[in-house]
């Protein structure tokens, strides 16, 4: 009898077996296709285009123009001179000569050496091709019929460029040294500042993670206030303080605050809750057996500090240094305040494209500004990656002891702190109310009549409060539901992990640079979603896709406790998944869905980098007017708008925080059975 | 679901006839007219044309400026009211304004008046550089109060003095340029070597300067005359001085954007503002006006202002911007940390 051996090598390959995809899975799927391409459409599309942006270059192109010269007669003999081949005789215009920007002219005389406006000679000159260009004077002439003029017009004809591709732009930056020196500029205070931020943040972290100080709630709050202020403000607050009429001018020894060490100082001030946040989760966790090893082993303190504190903190301090490093790097709306001279990329990229227009060059200083914020947000995401598992089930949670001496300490630390904080937010509002500082300091709400002042009047208040309530709305539901598709549909994995990419990406990419795209792709005529330009959904669209990331880590985080169960029960009752989604997981979530849209809400009310290129006269904003006020010198205005910016902030939370407890003591019964 | 088109659909309709039935017509305007003047203006010109709204659009002159020239394949503009006249040159070489002989341009000075039949533009006033000096924390630094703009580079004012940038600013650009026509192309760029050593920084508008100097964050603001009549107005301890050599000035005009598709609100407007009425409305700030035998002596308005005016070469100027902008940018922008 022969052997039945099965080889599984020589079997016929049966049918693939593909679960047959039901009604919802292709809901789901092809809502999460929408999303993502909403995503390709306001994030990828736009930086593609800037990208492109950054080659297009303009140049002289002589060999589209022809002359002829006449003799003293003013007798034309019919030699047509092409203007490429005078200069290759002449060598009057180098290579670098004639690179030029959009607006750039040259004057043609120079291509002939022996040229006087005196003389009795005539000039003709015509474009060879219909892209020619050529003024005389102020009149275009863009016809290739020849154009006759005598010497003293002649001299007026200027030459226009034409559009090309090529790496002019690169050279062209990397060989300007007013621009290439930001970089350094931007790296080394964004190292400065990042230093200082993360070691003030870690100590008033300890202080309230690791002591048993007095009043620790308060000091939480007063360290989140920044969080609600544009990052103007303290820049704004510095001149108060610091400036030639500050009122503690003294202390600053006679350095300027004009420049690094107001940029510093204000940086210190705006990240400040981040690198807190950040690090007080790290902080908040850790294991009192290590502690307990360390005292019996005799460690002092500093070295039980330094082997125990440290290393179960360092991915937090680690992920804060980043996260701050990139917030200093991208942050425009300081330095434009306080820098002075000073200059950075991300003012470089607005002087750029809103002092001369220069878009390419614009587009340049972006490409170089994407370089290192996107590798902090690297390192930041790799190390984030890392940190899971500190405390595992047998950890005892760290349980601080009261110290006498060491609670005061800290709570004189976090005084200190606290009055920087609040006391940059008090000067705001005391010049505010000031009615001519330094020279008239009765009171007066003058500074308050907006609709006289640049920036739009009381007017970009309201569209603030619009775009914001806009983009907490809309943003929700669209990072909710996607977050929801991405992380509760079945299979489909290369899709899913694609859509992850893409919603991770926002968070690389810095506001200057994403609204620089926004003008770039949502302007040419050519496409069709041009419409919103320059309306009010432009810039919901661009605020949400700027902080897309951070709402949808929160909504992911959320969903991530939801037992996948949910979904398997309702297809065996045969509900549809939309279904499940309205009557549980959204009510489940509801506290991460108003941790959401209260963060969009206090961002699109304090955001200026990204919407500063987009806003039109009819959606003027209250943090853009902050800035333009204080750019026509109108200072105290632009304090009191920014108070402004924060009490509606505050508002927003106190009421969030009501709501928050009203609904979840509806829908979050169940957690406390 | 039906119900609810229908209902949008009927909102939709209603809104659009509402439109019509309003038959008010809606003119985007750039322009760089000092921003608590607006209102001002749009009454005045509503008063006589209540069916025209306008929709201010107001930045620095170099950022209108830049703004319009990028939007040259998509104009968003239907009407510049108020824009430096090498500005609206520039505007007109690259064929983006429309001619138009507004009703009544006969009675301008027709220095006023662009050169072309039908004009490309009409000039509405000038503008002239001026020094705010504050006195008092002039003399708490001990400093002596200039006379020219040479004294301007003496080492006793370092870091004493601001001034606008031009590539955003308007008034820093005419100084720029009326440098250069003064003391020729060598002297220009020399002075400004010396000048530079003494400006603490430069800023994004024409106007800030003087509000600085006004404020006392800085004893010395080069900016424009009226603005620094304001300010004094406003009660700063500001002297405004003119220096000697001559100023610089530009002319404040109007022009109607090519391929508006409000080409008859945009020739009301444009006939509104060549009027003796509109004149007089520019005239509470300006001090020499389009309008021949209007102009009236201004408040805290300097003397000799007028006089000091230099003979301004505009096409000099406009053709030039872009080449004497790239040499100021490469000379002095960002440079002063650099060292």
């Amino acid at each position: 009898m022969s052997e039945l051996t099965t080889n599984p090598n020589s079997l016929p390959a049966g049918p693939d077996i593909r679960p047959k995809l039901s009604r919802d899975d292709i809901l789901m799927r092809g809502s999460m296709i929408v999303i993502a391409l909403y995503l390709v459409a306001t994030l990828v599309l736009p930086l593609y285009t800037m990208l492109s942006k950054s080659f297009s270059t303009y140049r002289m192109e002589l060999s589209q123009y022809e002359f002829q010269v006449s003799d003293e007669a003013g007798q034309f003999d019919g030699v047509i001179l092409p203007a490429d081949e005078l200069n290759a005789q002449t060598n009057a215009f180098s290579d670098t000569d004639l690179a030029t920007g959009s607006d750039g002219r040259l004057s043609v005389t120079e291509l002939f050496p022996d040229f006087s406006f005196r003389s009795p000679v005539m000039y003709q000159i015509r474009n060879t091709s219909d892209t020619g260009r050529f003024l005389v004077g102020s009149t275009l002439q863009d016809g290739t019929d020849w154009v006759t003029l005598d010497s003293n017009a002649f001299r007026r004809v200027q030459l226009r460029p034409v559009q090309s591709r090529g790496l002019d732009n690169f050279v062209n930056y990397f060989s300007t040294p007013a621009l290439f020196n930001s970089i350094k500029n931007s790296l080394w205070i964004s190292v400065l500042s990042t230093i200082v931020t993360v070691t003030l943040a870690f100590w008033f972290a300890y202080a309230l993670n690791r002591s048993c100080m007095r009043f620790k709630g308060v000091f939480r709050l007063i360290a989140m206030a920044p969080i609600l202020v544009p990052s103007l403000l303290p820049g704004i607050a510095l001149v108060y303080l610091f400036g030639n009429q500050g009122m503690l001018k003294e202390m600053l020894f006679g350095a300027s605050i004009y420049g690094p060490i107001g940029i510093v100082i204000g940086s210190v001030f705006f990240t400040f809750p981040h690198a807190f946040l950040i690090i007080s989760t790290a902080l908040a966790i850790s294991d009192a057996r290590l502690y307990e090893a360390a005292v019996s082993l005799r460690s002092t303190p500093w070295r039980t500090f330094w082997t125990v504190t440290i290393p179960g903190a360092r991915y937090g301090l680690i992920s804060a240094a980043f996260v701050v490093f990139n917030l200093v790097i991208t942050d425009f709306g300081l330095p434009k305040v306080i820098g002075g001279q000073f200059n950075v990329l991300a003012v470089d990229i607005y002087k750029q494209v809103i002092g001369q227009q220069n878009f390419e060059m614009g587009a340049v200083v972006s490409v170089v500004l994407v370089i290192p914020a996107i590798l902090a947000f690297v390192i930041d995401r790799m190390v984030q990656s890392k940190q899971v598992a500190l405390l595992s089930a047998r950890s005892v949670p760290y349980q601080p002891t009261p110290n006498r001496k060491a609670d005061r300490i800290f709570l004189a630390y976090c005084c200190l702190i606290g009055l920087f904080i609040i006391g940059l937010l008090a000067v705001c509002q005391f010049a505010a109310l000031i009615k001519f500082w330094p020279y008239d300091l009765s009171l007066s709400l003058k500074n308050y009549d907006f609709n006289k002042m640049d920036g739009g009047g009381w007017s970009s208040y309201i569209n603030s409060i619009k775009l914001a309530l806009l983009t907490a709305l809309i943003g929700t539901s669209v990072v909710f539901f996607g977050a929801y598709l991405v992380e509760k549909s079945n299979g489909f994995r290369t899709g899913r992990s694609i859509f992850q990419m893409f919603a991770m990406l926002p968070m690389a990419i810095p506001g200057m640079v994403l609204g620089l795209s926004y003008i770039f792709f949502f302007n040419s005529p050519s496409n069709p979603l041009n419409g919103i330009y320059g309306t009010m959904a432009i810039l919901v669209i661009c605020t949400v896709t700027h902080f897309y990331t951070v709402s949808h880590l929160t909504a992911v985080t959320a969903l991530k406790q939801m037992d996948r169960e949910f979904e398997s029960v309702s297809a065996s009752l045969k509900q549809p998944t939309m279904k499940l989604f309205a009557r549980v997981t959204v009510p489940v979530c509801l506290p991460a869905v108003l941790d959401i849209s209260i963060y969009l809400f206090v961002n699109a009310m304090t955001t200026v980098s990204a919407v500063v290129f987009l806003y039109s006269p009819k959606t003027t904003l209250a943090s853009i007017a902050v800035l333009n006020m204080d750019d026509a010198g109108d200072i105290a205005p632009a304090a009191a708008m920014g108070m402004m910016i924060f009490y509606t902030n505050a508002a927003a939370r106190i009421i969030h925080l009501i709501a928050s407890k009203g609904v979840l003591g509806r829908t979050q019964a169940w957690r406390n059975r | 679901m039906k119900h609810k088109t229908k209902l949008l659909a009927a909102l939709a309709l209603s809104s659009l006839t509402a439109n019509v039935a309003a038959a008010e017509t809606e003119l985007t305007v750039y322009t760089a007219v000092e921003a608590e003047d607006l209102a001002r203006y749009a009454e005045t010109f509503n008063a006589s044309n209540p069916d025209i709204k306008i929709n201010w659009v107001r930045d620095s002159t170099g950022i209108i400026t830049a703004k319009l020239l990028a939007e040259r394949d998509n104009p968003q503009a239907d009407v510049v009211w108020g824009l430096a006249a090498t500005s609206l040159l520039l505007l007109k070489s690259e064929g983006m304004l429309e001619p138009y002989a507004p009703a009544g341009v006969g009675d301008l000075d027709a220095k006023f008046v662009d050169g072309d039949n039908p004009p490309a533009w009409v000039g509405m006033d000038a503008w002239v550089a001026a020094v705010c000096y504050n006195t008092v924390e002039a003399e708490k630094a001990g400093l002596t109060p200039p006379t020219s703009w040479k004294d301007l580079t003496d080492p006793m004012y370092k870091d004493q003095v601001i001034m606008p940038n031009p590539n955003s600013s308007g008034t820093g650009f005419l100084d720029v340029s009326s440098w250069l026509q003064m003391f020729g192309e060598e002297g220009g760029w020399e002075y400004m070597d010396g000048l530079h050593e003494n400006i603490a920084r430069y800023t994004h508008s024409g106007s800030k300067p003087c509000k600085l100097a006004a404020a006392g964050e800085i004893p010395i603001g080069i900016s424009f005359a009226f603005r620094g009549a304001k300010s004094k107005a406003d009660g700063a301890p500001l002297e405004i001085i003119v220096p000697s050599e001559g100023v610089g000035w530009d002319m404040e005009a109007t022009a109607i954007v090519a391929g508006t598709a409000n080409v008859e609100a945009a020739q009301k407007l444009v006939d509104f503002t060549v009027t003796k009425e509109a004149n007089e409305m520019y005239n509470t700030g300006y001090a020499v006006v389009a309008y021949p035998g209007v102009a009236k002596p201004v408040e805290h308005f300097p003397d000799g202002l007028l006089d000091a005016m230099i003979d301004n070469d505009f096409e000099f100027a406009a053709n030039n911007r872009a080449a004497i902008l790239k040499e100021w940018q490469s000379r002095y922008d960002g440079k002063s940390e650099a060292k």
